[in-house]
């Protein structure tokens, strides 16, 4: 076994009391003192600060962005050549068989790209993207920066505190911002459903930076227990549970991130791997969707869950791929897969949670709605 | 009172014995929002998995400690979970059970020796 990596706030975390616990490859927090639940109620009502430092931050250059945006389009389904300088998109890697090989985020930031890709993928993307853009783009990961992401109501005016900027940015709006005397490179965006930014910073510079935001009195630092419940209620996807190699877009109801010039008729429709699948699929319909969850008792139901159509017999229709106690709805909530004609908002179905089959209905995602600054 | 290395605690009050979990165990567990307890009148044998308890990060099964009848459980903590974490060794108790075979209560730990097992 490969020995634990850590990121530049590793000695903070231990500082605050930090629950340090593998994740990714890296040591990170789970939790704070604080616990779970007051982590997550604190970020939804004030602000909490991440280290998302374990993500993989790569940059892609060529001779232009168009000529960069260009060759990534041959790897994703999105619509990167028409992304404004300044903007950012979510979007998917994909496979041939259109299976999803990671998810992530990617900005125009001028005369780059700026890509930020799950930790636990960041090798085997960055693998495949030389592989398929060099050397006609350079393909450069970067690990002298920290990554942190800061979360809640309270994000602005924490933020506008250290770079006044920061309140005319938008969701999806990137900036290069000075924060104390540091160059930040600075998104509207997160994975809580509440407004927020994601904050790239020289790794040396980066604990004195989180020190500075957790003096505010807003500001709680948050682990990776309640970062997983605040992206739960948002209806956000975790890669290698909701989607991995064995969904494609539009069955993960992600098609909503496939924009138009890439679908048929588009006028660069398809030229991404699994396009033909892919775009298949959304013309005819999923055979099935992913679909929020909401357990009708208080017992949980995590990943895994087997879900039936029947109070009794048959045999499971589909799992639960995440699930939980939702803080904020105050009760489980969960996500998985059932077929497309069961998948209608307000569908009961059943989850065997130790044997016992429980109701569940399909319920309209997110769970709690998203307090994006649009 | 006597304790498990389940974490559990086992305070004899006449002929039954009421269990419930240690404080250090509902700190581990972190914050309790579901339990599942036995019907009262189950015959249980030690180490069957009576209690559901379920935290934001995980689910985990509490053991019978002994065997016997469950007579009565605390259903104040199904209705409030969190009061698992707020009161463990006092208020949040789980159930009473009536032993049939009270022996392993000589093989428990006393308050000096959990301690020490839990560092």
């Amino acid at each position: 076994m490969t020995e634990l990596q850590r990121t530049p706030l590793f000695d903070l975390h231990v500082e605050l009391g930090g629950k340090m616990v593998p994740f990714a490859g890296y040591e990170m927090p789970v939790q704070y003192p604080a616990g779970i639940m007051a982590e997550h109620n604190h970020t939804r009502a004030r602000a909490g600060l991440f280290d998302v430092s374990h993500m993989g931050q790569v940059i892609l250059r060529a001779a232009d962005y168009a000529a960069a945006a260009a060759a990534l389009e041959a790897l994703i389904p999105m619509d990167v050549l028409g992304l404004a300088e300044g903007r950012q998109r979510y979007g998917l890697f994909l496979n041939e068989a259109g299976g999803i090989l990671d998810d992530l985020m990617f900005a125009n930031r001028g005369d780059h790209l700026f890509l930020v890709v799950n930790a636990a993928c960041k090798a085997a993307d960055i693998a495949h993207l030389k592989a398929a853009l060099e050397p006609a783009v350079r393909v450069e990961e970067i690990t002298d920066r920290a990554l942190l992401a800061l979360q809640g109501p309270a994000a602005e005016s924490v933020l506008t505190e250290f770079a006044p900027e920061a309140a005319g940015m938008r969701f999806m709006d990137v900036r290069t911002l000075e924060l104390d005397g540091i160059e930040a490179w600075v998104s509207r965006s997160g994975y809580t459903g509440e407004d927020g930014f994601e904050i790239s910073v020289p790794a040396a510079r980066a604990e004195a930076l989180a020190r500075r935001l957790l003096a505010h009195d807003s500001v709680a630092p948050i682990g990776l227990g309640a970062r997983d419940s605040l992206r739960l209620e948002a209806g956000l996807c975790l890669y290698g549970h909701d989607i991995d190699t064995g969904t494609l877009p539009g069955e993960a109801a992600l098609s909503w991130a496939i924009q138009k010039v890439r679908r048929a008729g588009g006028a660069r429709a398809g030229g991404f791997p699994g396009a033909a699948a892919v775009l298949a699929q959304l013309a005819e319909g999923p055979a099935r969707k992913r679909v929020g969850l909401r357990p009708e008792g208080r017992a949980p139901m995590r990943e895994g869950v087997p879900l039936f159509a029947e109070a009794e017999g048959g045999t499971a229709i589909g799992q639960v791929t995440s699930g939980g106690f939702g803080p904020t709805v105050g009760g489980p909530v969960a996500m998985g897969y059932v077929p497309a004609g069961l998948a209608a908002p307000g569908t009961r179905l059943f989850g065997e949670v130790r044997g016992k089959r429980l109701p569940v209905a399909v319920a309209a995602l997110p769970f709690v709605a998203a307090n994006f600054k649009r | 009172m006597k304790y498990t290395e389940e974490h559990e605690w086992l305070l004899p009050e006449g002929d039954l014995i009421t269990v419930g979990i240690t404080a250090h165990a509902a700190e581990q567990l972190g914050d309790v929002v579901f339990v599942e307890l036995p019907e009262p009148g189950t015959e249980v044998s030690k180490e069957d998995e009576v209690v559901v308890i379920e935290s934001v990060k995980a689910a985990s099964d509490i053991l019978a400690p002994l065997d016997g009848e469950i007579v009565e459980v605390n259903t104040a903590i199904v209705d409030n979970p969190g009061l698992v974490n707020e009161d463990p060794e006092g208020e949040a108790w789980f159930f009473k059970i009536k032993p049939s075979d009270l022996s392993p209560m000589d093989d428990y730990m006393d308050e000096a020796a959990y301690k020490t097992f839990v560092g």
